[in-house]
């Protein structure tokens, strides 16, 4: 009995001087910023102007090629090597398009006096790690020894972009409003939805109308399948047409009774069943900056310093 | 009643089977078998650099044979390593790849800082190349071990805990082996800074 208890106690004090030690003694690694936009300055380096320029330039290569460059300016990367803390903030701030992944990472530790260009692994073809070596060394710190820090980012993203565009990449899309079929069909695989009627429903459909009874139980399979079809592919039309699929074949399958007159016009509100979840549209406006969530950095790139 | 009994029997198998983790085990056993293979890519393409950066400095004349002979012998024995999956589940077998691998990277890094020395090989454009390209790998080599860190934890939390080291058991899938440091007593201790010697 006293050994159990000593053991809680143990425990106890186990966890108290846990908690306490991290905060004691863990080197507390830098915090990501915000991403705010293509020039994130955190020392206050940069003027309006020469923010607003590179910021410019930024923006058009996105324009253009649709790849994400992204420059950072802090005052220390400390206790962190400058290799690891530009993997990490690449990879929590995940620049690049989505599902295209190309972003690069320009990071600037100022008191460090060293600077590093971090590539997502869509680019590493467009800007090995030789290219981005030569272009901080021949480019960036010389410009950065004279104290010139908005003069050697700006040469150092003209030559990332001259890399950028000789790269073949997927083209950037078009605005997703423009054609709102592609954007309520979007990334919805077909198969998904056949392999679904044909396997899952006449097995649902027949659990349910046996426990339901005939109208109900085809009501309700229509609306189950309206509502998965809607949480799977988010798109309201796809949902609708999935319901009334659904509770047709649920309808006609066991061929048993023939349809009830009312039949339609409920079919047509179960199988609308999905339009209760929607609402929430995935429509981003243009304006203003964001990443695109995909870029993958595997620790390609270079440093230097000055 | 019957048909009660039917819904409440496919209620609990499809509750019980996304209950016991086995997609889990699979697909995470997947994600590791990935990450793993990353690892191994970029040892390997250490290993392909190897080669140039000894000829390179072998045009050195003079050059401290002792540095390049490690060189070339770790490169030597972390290549005779034949890579299974198996030494994934073999935690005995993971170590000495691991004390390979840690070999060649402390030789390279020797190789580097000796090579400080020659002015000749620094003012070197082919040697200069080579050593960012080493420089890269080096990064690429810590970020896929750290993934693969990540993804055996989480693959291994799910082996350990409750209820799905059920499912683990009665499978028989083991924890899987991870990196550790090699020389966990040397970086322990404080190093000792001898300005006076040479």
């Amino acid at each position: 009995m006293l050994n159990h208890l000593s053991r809680v106690l143990a425990c106890a004090c186990l966890a108290a001087a846990s908690a306490l030690l991290p905060a004691a003694f863990a080197q507390e690694l830098q915090a990501v910023p915000a991403l705010t936009g293509h020039v994130v300055d955190t020392t206050g380096t940069l003027n309006a102007a020469q923010k607003s320029g590179l910021e410019d330039k930024l923006t058009a290569l996105e324009a253009a090629k649709g790849s994400q460059v992204v420059v950072l300016i802090v005052p220390t990367v400390q206790p962190e090597d400058i290799a690891s803390y530009a993997n990490r903030v690449g990879n929590v701030w995940k620049i690049g398009r989505k599902d295209v992944g190309d972003g690069v990472l320009l990071v600037v530790a100022k008191e460090d006096r060293k600077v590093r260009i971090e590539v997502a692994k869509t680019l590493e073809g467009a800007i090995p790690d030789l290219a981005a070596k030569r272009i901080i060394s021949e480019a960036i710190t010389p410009k950065f020894k004279t104290g010139d820090y908005a003069g050697g980012l700006s040469a150092g993203v003209d030559q990332l972009t001259a890399r950028i565009k000789g790269e073949t990449l997927p083209e950037v899309a078009t605005a997703q409003t423009g054609n709102p079929l592609s954007g309520l069909l979007g990334g919805f695989d077909w198969m998904d939805l056949a392999i679904f009627l044909f396997f899952a429903v006449p097995i649902g459909g027949a659990v349910a109308k046996s426990v339901f009874g005939q109208k109900l139980g085809s009501l309700l399979t229509g609306g189950g399948v309206g509502l998965l079809a809607f949480l799977a592919t988010s798109s309201l039309l796809i949902a609708g047409m999935a319901g009334i699929a659904a509770l047709l074949f649920a309808l006609f399958f066991a061929g048993m009774s023939v349809l009830p007159s009312g039949g339609r016009g409920r079919g047509g509100n179960g199988g609308f069943g999905g339009f209760g979840g929607g609402g929430g549209g995935g429509f981003s406006g243009g304006g203003g900056f964001s990443s695109g969530g995909g870029g993958d950095f595997g620790g390609g790139g270079a440093s230097g310093d000055w | 009643m019957k048909r009660w009994l039917l819904i409440l029997s496919a209620l609990i198998t499809s509750a019980t089977l996304t209950g016991c983790g086995y997609n889990d085990f699979q697909s995470l056993d997947e994600s590791s078998k990935g990450a793993w293979s990353e690892v191994l890519n970029q040892y390997q393409r250490r290993a392909d650099l190897v080669p140039n950066i000894v000829a390179t400095v072998k045009g050195e004349a003079n050059f401290e044979q002792e540095t390049l002979t490690k060189v070339i012998e770790a490169r030597s024995r972390a290549t005779a390593i034949q890579v299974t999956p198996e030494l994934l589940n073999n935690p005995e077998a993971m170590k000495k790849f691991q004390a390979a691998q840690g070999e060649l990277g402390s030789a390279l890094s020797r190789l580097m800082a000796v090579s400080e020395a020659y002015p000749n090989l620094k003012s070197n454009q082919g040697f200069s190349d080579l050593r960012v390209q080493l420089e890269g790998t080096e990064n690429r080599i810590t970020v896929a071990r750290n993934r693969y860190i990540k993804t055996i934890q989480e693959y291994n939390v799910l082996t350990r805990s409750f209820p799905t080291n059920l499912t683990a058991m009665l499978f028989s899938y083991q924890p899987k082996a991870t990196f550790t440091v090699e020389n966990e007593a040397a970086i322990s201790k404080p190093p000792t800074v001898d300005f006076g010697k040479k």
